[in-house]
């Protein structure tokens, strides 16, 4: 064969390849969308779900899914990015290394309903916390935080090692270098794995029901007060959250219009993810902006 | 092997507080011995080349003078490195307050990824100058003395990564300044730029010894003899010859080295 035809051949599939990926995922969000997007209102937004009459919203649900995005948020970003430098930055390579970063991807890989159970046991349980948002946000951290953990190591890495020799040669100290030097650069890929870890958040149900709940208090949304059991803001409630909700009213849903809340649901989820995607990006451009003094996330 | 010496007066200066030599210097990575126990003194206001064929070890012993091989791990010295009488590659030395003194420019620009203006003030802030207004004049006195001044005067808050690579490896040469070292290590400098920043970049160090004492690894012998004043020839980790470029160019004592700057080996 000619290189020529085997190049057209090979460009053919390449993009029929390409084409068929993108028709899928977009056959897929837009029969999302097309079943949910009618149903969803400022009502169905806001109120709270109805056990045997029609009507029911997702307001709590919503909000349980958001506030348990920022409590893991919390705990992954710190732990992870910290975590992250110590194996790009500070770690000797060795066994040691090799074995922490072993730990870390089989971490990353369990199957959720294991984590789920897992946390039940000892979160719940064991340390007594109940099933509450701060048990979800720990069950969540299991997957969350190796992801940082890489992404983190990854982007430091990556970094251009003259970077550091630069930093070094002015007598900066490594502590120095590190945030100020290293960490302006690594800052879009760092953005991109919060972003990752935050859908999985998002999506996860499996390891939530037996962590997080699959119930929510009356919740009062103007008491805001983070220390009482019906303010949205106390970690220490159950917070059924969006995903684990679609998964109940599929499978024990009781109200007529179960499949409808279902759908609608599923579209605000996809909505919610896609919008919780752009404002990442924007605020992380700026800041990007901001201490690079560049014009573009390079 | 013993080094050629034709201007053996210099190997043994009065010691001075202004004194900058190596003394018996040799560097390893593991076992490995890359640079033999060197000794070689850097004159005040002048350039010193370091020449020789790759992996011959000048550019870890450039390295090694503002200690920057203690950042690689498995690379151990011995021997002395004295500055102003005290001799820095003694353990206990600070290094951040060492490295103040000595200023390092590579083969391949490396601004930070921060404005123009930053990467200069970077440095003297990190090591206590405050004040927008003495900031502001080292800024613009370090761009002067790069030569660069000029250019960038009007966008000093733009990425440095904007310029071109004979203007980022000026922006270096000005971030070294920035903190006032008093001696300049460059690591090929030119060698990545075109002929005219070459050119400015050499008219610049013809300048800067003036203020500061420079060592140079460069590959190219009519750079060598262009800008510096004493040239080291080294070949695999050893000195094999040190003196006036002019004498090592025109008449060199050794046939190694007059083999190598003839172009017929290396």
């Amino acid at each position: 064969m000619k290189a020529k035809t085997a190049d057209k051949i090979a460009t053919f599939v390449i993009v029929t390849l390409a084409l068929l990926i993108v028709a899928v995922l977009a056959g897929l969000l837009g029969y999302i969308l097309f079943r949910g997007v009618s149903h969803i209102s400022w009502d169905f937004l806001t109120s709270a779900p109805r056990k045997i009459r029609a009507g029911g919203g997702i307001g709590p649900q919503l909000f349980n899914s958001l506030f348990l995005l920022v409590l893991t948020l919390l705990i992954t970003v710190p732990l992870g990015i910290g975590a992250g430098i110590y194996m790009a930055e500070y770690a000797r390579p060795g066994r040691i290394t090799g074995f922490i970063r072993l730990i870390v991807e089989v971490l990353s890989s369990f199957p959720s309903i294991v984590v789920g159970l897992f946390g039940l046991l000892l979160i719940v349980n064991i340390f007594g916390l109940g099933f509450s948002l701060v048990s979800g946000a720990l069950a969540l951290t299991v997957f969350n935080l190796p992801l940082m953990v890489r992404i983190t190591e990854q982007a430091f890495r990556s970094v251009p090692s003259q970077q550091k020799e630069a930093g070094f040669a002015l007598g900066l100290s490594k502590w120095k270098i590190v945030t100020t030097v290293l960490f302006p650069v690594a800052l879009p890929a760092i953005i991109t794995g919060t972003i990752l870890s935050a859908g999985r958040v998002f999506g996860e149900a499996a390891a939530l029901m037996f962590t997080a709940g699959m119930s929510s208090p009356r919740l009062d949304f103007g008491n805001w007060n983070p220390l009482s059991p019906s303010s949205p803001l106390n970690p220490f409630r159950p917070a059924e959250t969006l995903a684990v909700h679609i998964w109940k009213i599929n499978s024990e849903g009781l109200a007529p219009d179960a499949a409808e809340i279902a759908a609608g649901a599923s579209a605000v989820l996809v909505i919610t993810v896609l919008i919780f995607n752009l404002v990442a990006r924007y605020f992380g451009r700026l800041i990007y902006r901001k201490l690079t003094a560049s014009r573009r996330m390079n | 092997m013993e080094a050629t010496l034709t201007a053996p007066h210099i190997l043994q200066p009065a010691k001075t507080e202004r004194d900058f030599r190596t003394e018996n210097l040799s560097i390893y990575y593991g076992t490995y011995e890359a640079v033999k126990g060197i000794s070689l003194p850097f004159p005040e206001k002048s350039v010193t080349a370091l020449i020789g064929p790759s992996g011959c070890g000048k550019s870890t012993f450039l390295r090694s003078l503002n200690r920057m091989n203690d950042e690689i791990s498995g690379s151990t010295s011995k021997g002395s490195i004295w500055i102003d009488g005290v001799d820095i590659n003694a353990s206990g030395t600070d290094v951040i307050k060492l490295r103040q003194k000595i200023g390092m420019v590579w083969q391949k620009p490396n601004p930070f990824y921060k404005s123009i203006y930053e990467n200069i003030a970077f440095g003297p802030k990190y090591h206590g100058v405050k004040g927008k207004k003495a900031l502001d004049e080292i800024v613009e006195s370090s761009l002067r003395r790069a030569a660069l001044w000029d250019e960038v005067k009007d966008r000093l808050k733009e990425s440095a990564l904007a310029l071109s690579g004979g203007q980022q490896q000026r922006l270096c040469i000005a971030r070294a300044l920035s903190v006032n070292p008093q001696i300049l290590l460059l690591d090929e400098p030119a060698s990545a730029l075109d002929p005219v920043s070459t050119g400015k970049v050499e008219e610049l160090i013809k300048e800067l010894k003036e203020q500061l004492r420079i060592v140079i690894v460069t590959h190219n012998m009519q750079q060598a003899a262009r800008i510096s004043d004493f040239t080291a020839y080294f070949y695999l980790g050893q000195l094999i010859e040190y003196g006036m470029t002019e004498k090592v160019f025109t008449n060199p004592e050794n046939t190694m080295t007059q083999e190598y700057i003839m172009g017929r080996f290396g």
